[in-house]
């Protein structure tokens, strides 16, 4: 087994080896997860800054458990102090940050692109906790190990992802590893919630009748509609989002038996998913998710830092 | 299978692996008293395989079945930033240990880095009355203060040698050998991240 | 004060010349253009193996002075014109303040006067304070020398607006020049929508966001009778409807960018280079190979730069947040003679047409040709020049091209303005 990445931003960039190489280790870090001392001494000595500078309480917190579990040094940088509300640039941020000899970033940043950019000027690990619209690859890995712990593969699953792709960075990540570990994905969505050429991230097929797919799928995945203001809104009212696709009761009895139910959370209970679909015991893998979430970023953690040159030796 | 250099010198064949084994299983009997409290830890990998072995013998010998786990030290080495192997073996310890008499088992006792890093795995998993050291090999150069309750066979050997534990089981044959490393080649019992 | 040039290959196919000659140039006049021709008393120069063209003319420059001096200013805007062989500006009016009134006007030209490397025709925003609401000045920018009228930047929303603005403008003989951009299709895109921005995670800003207005521009056009010029024209949609109306018989002209036929989307990669961040975006490559197509078959009028310098640290930072722009005087020449003139798509006498004949007679400015009685204003070219475009050559404050890196053949090497040298050699004369 071979795992030579210095970054996780683009998932693209990994192989169906590369990505199980993270899932098995995850799997070992089940084990850890699982003793009384939650703990192990790997990462002592490595400094890593959880740099968020949009709010975010899911991502971070998993990142930080995964970090304080693998003994790393973890400062959280960022909310609503951040720099850039001082007008400090990014770049400046980055070199200042530097500048306390630190190992790796875990960007969140509302533009797309940054985690690269944090990469170029900094020159240590970065792993992208999600980048504006573009990506947000460790959901991506702890939604696979989700799908792939609970189907017993992922080769050849029917995965139907719904609701706002086109401005959704969990679907930049999620679609092209989805992909790349041989599953099929169907888009379903308004045409208002699709991004410009689905294909490019991989979807095989597009829908606007969620009846009509569920009854195919292995894994349905349902995606967080934004609560915003109506004025603009790509849908007329949450009331009709939900008629035409939220996963309903109703809609329960259209889907596989062994059909799972997926949510990268937080959950908009009666919009995207009913009460008894998000709490069904044996479709919904949601907090099987949140679990997950610490498995694959202690592993993630685990792979990118491991054998760094510039790591130190205890 | 990485390469570990020229064979110079077969130390231990099978036989004398089995009858090292057979009287370390003994040994342990005695030094604990009967089989009742023990338990036996093998570190992945040939560790692991050497536990199963002597438990297989203990039950022989005693007629109980003592618990058995594998420990895999992957997050607790000292060296993670500088030799990194990306592959993690399972720790499968699956029998609560706290208040048990613990034999760590393991192939090559060398530099006792090994032995550290399992020592704090095993008290991260559990709360052992005892822990003891069995090594098919001890072939000196301990960099830590470190020892064997139990040797299968003392083999002096230079910095620059490897020792290695071949068992039938995943090599198709067994035997210790003494290898000439090749430059940059690794020391160590087995390559990282085992084979 | 009187200059000869000797041995140059000069075209001009507005009096159809196209071969070896020398130019005889006194007081700021061509005297004569022919052969052996002698000097008794002067500077005489060998320009064997050089092209001599009427200078070159880009007719979208933002010089940014006043207002945004850190970027640009009219010294530097116009060394980088003389050092990319123009001989000629038209500068862009969203400065600050906005030129929509003759005091600016008038502020342009006085330090173009004083400070600049080439002729700076000036045009004044169509609206006050570029808002899209009230028309400016343009009676009394027109009687201080505007040449043009343009919003350029943003587009006039209101179909309304825009009538009145061409309606306006069109008694004064000038041309309207539109940026095409409806801003409530385009919203916050960035990049062109499609492959870039579903790859990228961009907002996408759409071809039909240039379109609609494109379309509802010439539609005005055919209501008012008012001269319309498209700026940077991107998509081959957008081509094919400029082409319709010049069938038709309108008043339309279009401009084209190097960077939109020599870039696409798929230049913008996973490190998010903001240099390639330009308004309207780079589009895909059937785009491009149609504006390409449209220079050739002569739909695409002009070829200019939108020149659009920034700071270096303006465009070091998110790409969302960095500006809209790329410089471009500088490279362009390079760009359009290895791209199309050294590939046989177009020839030399094309090129002078879409860099300066063509431009002067949209602006409606002073003809310049190689014949005795015009204003002397040549760029000579070296086609043979290998060079590699390097940031730490340009005369612009700003290093922000999309082309930094790349081997070019052939660039102007000397530029004469009224006669005089503003570049020899390939330095500009101070």
């Amino acid at each position: 087994m071979a795992f030579n990445h210095k970054h996780l931003i683009d998932i693209t960039e990994y192989s169906a080896d590369d990505i199980m190489a993270i899932l098995e280790t995850a799997v070992k870090f089940k084990e850890v997860n699982e003793r009384r001392i939650k703990q192990v001494p790997t990462l002592k000595g490595f400094t890593v800054v959880n740099m968020f500078n949009e709010p975010s309480t899911r991502t971070r917190s998993s990142f930080e458990m995964a970090e304080k579990r693998l003994s790393a040094a973890s400062l959280n940088f960022g909310g609503s102090s951040t720099s850039s509300v001082k007008g400090e640039s990014l770049v400046d941020t980055v070199e200042t940050l530097c500048s306390y000899k630190i190992d790796m970033i875990v960007v969140r940043d509302k533009h797309a692109g940054v985690p690269r950019k944090i990469a170029d000027v900094s020159g240590v690990h970065v792993i992208d906790a999600g980048d504006g619209k573009h990506q947000h690859p460790t959901q991506a890995l702890l939604d696979l190990y989700t799908i792939w712990q609970t189907k017993g593969r992922l080769d050849g699953l029917k995965v139907g992802v719904v609701g706002d792709i086109g401005h959704s960075r969990v679907c930049g990540s999620l679609i092209p590893a989805l992909k790349i570990m041989g599953c099929e994905v169907t888009a379903i969505a308004p045409p208002t919630l699709l991004p410009a050429r689905p294909e490019v991230l991989g979807v095989d097929h597009i829908s606007h009748n969620i009846d009509e797919v569920l009854p195919e799928l292995d894994v349905v995945y349902m995606l967080r509609i934004q609560r915003e203001r109506l004025e603009g809104a790509p849908y007329p009212s949450l009331r009709e989002y939900n008629m035409l696709y939220g996963l309903t009761e109703k809609r329960n009895k259209l889907m596989r038996p062994d059909c799972i139910v997926c949510h990268p959370g937080p959950i908009n209970r009666g919009v995207e998913l009913d009460s008894f679909m998000a709490d069904h015991p044996e479709r919904s893998v949601i907090l099987d998710q949140v679990y997950a979430g610490i498995l694959t970023r202690m592993a993630a953690l685990y792979l990118l830092l491991g054998g760094s040159e510039d790591g130190i030796t205890a | 299978m990485t390469d570990a250099g020229t064979v110079k010198n077969v130390c231990m064949d099978a036989d004398e692996i089995e009858r090292s084994l057979v009287r370390i299983a003994h040994q342990i009997l005695e030094t604990n008293k009967g089989a009742d409290n023990l338990a036996l830890v093998g570190i992945v990998t040939r560790g692991d395989l050497l536990a199963k072995r002597l438990a297989e013998k203990i039950e022989q010998i005693e007629g109980t079945k003592v618990p058995l786990g594998k420990l895999d030290i992957s997050f607790y080495r000292d060296d993670f930033a500088t030799h990194f192997a990306p592959e993690v073996h399972s720790t499968e310890i699956d029998f609560d240990m706290d208040g048990k008499d613990v034999v760590l088992v393991d192939d090559v006792l060398f530099t006792g880095r090994t032995i550290r890093a399992a020592l704090d795995a095993l008290m991260d998993i559990g709360r052992p009355a005892r822990v003891e050291l069995a090594v098919l090999v001890d072939r000196g150069h301990r960099e830590l203060p470190i020892r064997a309750d139990y040797v299968g066979k003392n083999v002096p050997s230079a910095a620059q040698e490897n020792v290695r534990l071949f068992l039938e089981e995943v090599d198709g044959k067994s035997e210790v050998e003494i290898l000439e490393m090749s430059d940059g080649a690794h020391i160590g019992a087995a390559p990282l991240g085992g084979e | 004060m009187a200059l000869l040039l000797k041995n140059a290959h000069v075209i001009d196919p507005q009096v159809g010349l196209n071969e070896t000659a020398d130019i005889l140039i006194r007081d700021g006049k061509i005297v004569e253009v022919g052969q052996g021709l002698t000097l008794e008393k002067g500077v005489e120069r060998d320009l064997a193996g050089k092209i001599v063209v009427p200078g070159l003319v880009d007719m979208h420059v933002h010089l940014r002075e006043p207002g945004f001096e850190q970027k640009e200013d009219i010294a530097s805007g116009t060394r980088a014109a003389a050092h990319g062989g123009f001989t000629a500006v038209c500068a862009m009016p969203n400065t600050n303040p906005v030129v929509d009134n003759a005091v600016a006007v008038e502020y342009v030209k006085s330090i173009a006067a004083q400070a600049g490397k080439c002729r700076v025709h000036v045009s004044g925003s169509c609206s006050q304070g570029l808002k899209g609401e009230t028309l400016s000045e343009m009676g009394d920018m027109a009687a201080h020398g505007a040449v043009a009228f343009t919003d350029d930047g943003r587009g006039i929303q209101a179909a309304g607006m825009m009538r009145r603005v061409m309606d306006y403008a069109s008694q004064f003989g000038c041309v309207v020049m539109s940026h095409c951009q409806d801003e409530d299709l385009v919203g916050d895109g960035q990049v062109n929508e499609g492959v870039a921005s579903t790859r990228l995670g961009l907002l996408g800003w759409p071809a039909e966001g240039e379109e609609l207005q494109i379309a509802r521009d010439i539609a005005l056009c055919r209501l008012t009778g008012c001269k319309l010029h498209i700026q940077h024209i991107s998509t081959a949609r957008g081509l094919d409807m400029v082409r319709a109306a010049k069938a038709e018989g309108l008043p339309v002209t279009c401009e084209v960018t190097p960077h939109h036929l020599f870039l696409t989307e798929d230049n913008i990669g996973d490190d998010y280079s903001t240099a390639l961040k330009v308004n309207p975006p780079l589009r895909t490559a059937s785009d491009a190979e149609a504006l390409i197509a449209g220079v050739v078959d002569g739909t695409v009028d002009a070829i200019v730069t939108d020149h659009a310098p920034h700071t270096a640290w303006e465009k070091d930072r998110e790409f969302e947040l960095a500006p809209f722009g790329m410089i471009g005087l500088e490279t362009s020449l390079g760009l359009v003679i290895t791209n199309l003139v050294a590939t046989g798509k177009i020839t030399w006498e094309r090129m002078t047409e879409l860099m300066g004949a063509n431009q002067r007679a949209i602006l409606g400015v002073e003809r310049v040709a190689l014949e005795a009685g015009s204003t002397a204003d040549l760029t000579v070219i070296d086609p043979e020049a290998a060079w590699t475009v390097d940031a730490a050559d340009f005369c612009s404050k700003a290093k922000n091209s999309g082309f930094i890196g790349a081997e070019l053949t052939g660039r102007a090497t000397d530029v004469y303005v009224g006669g005089y040298a503003t570049m020899e050699d390939g330095k500009i004369v101070e």
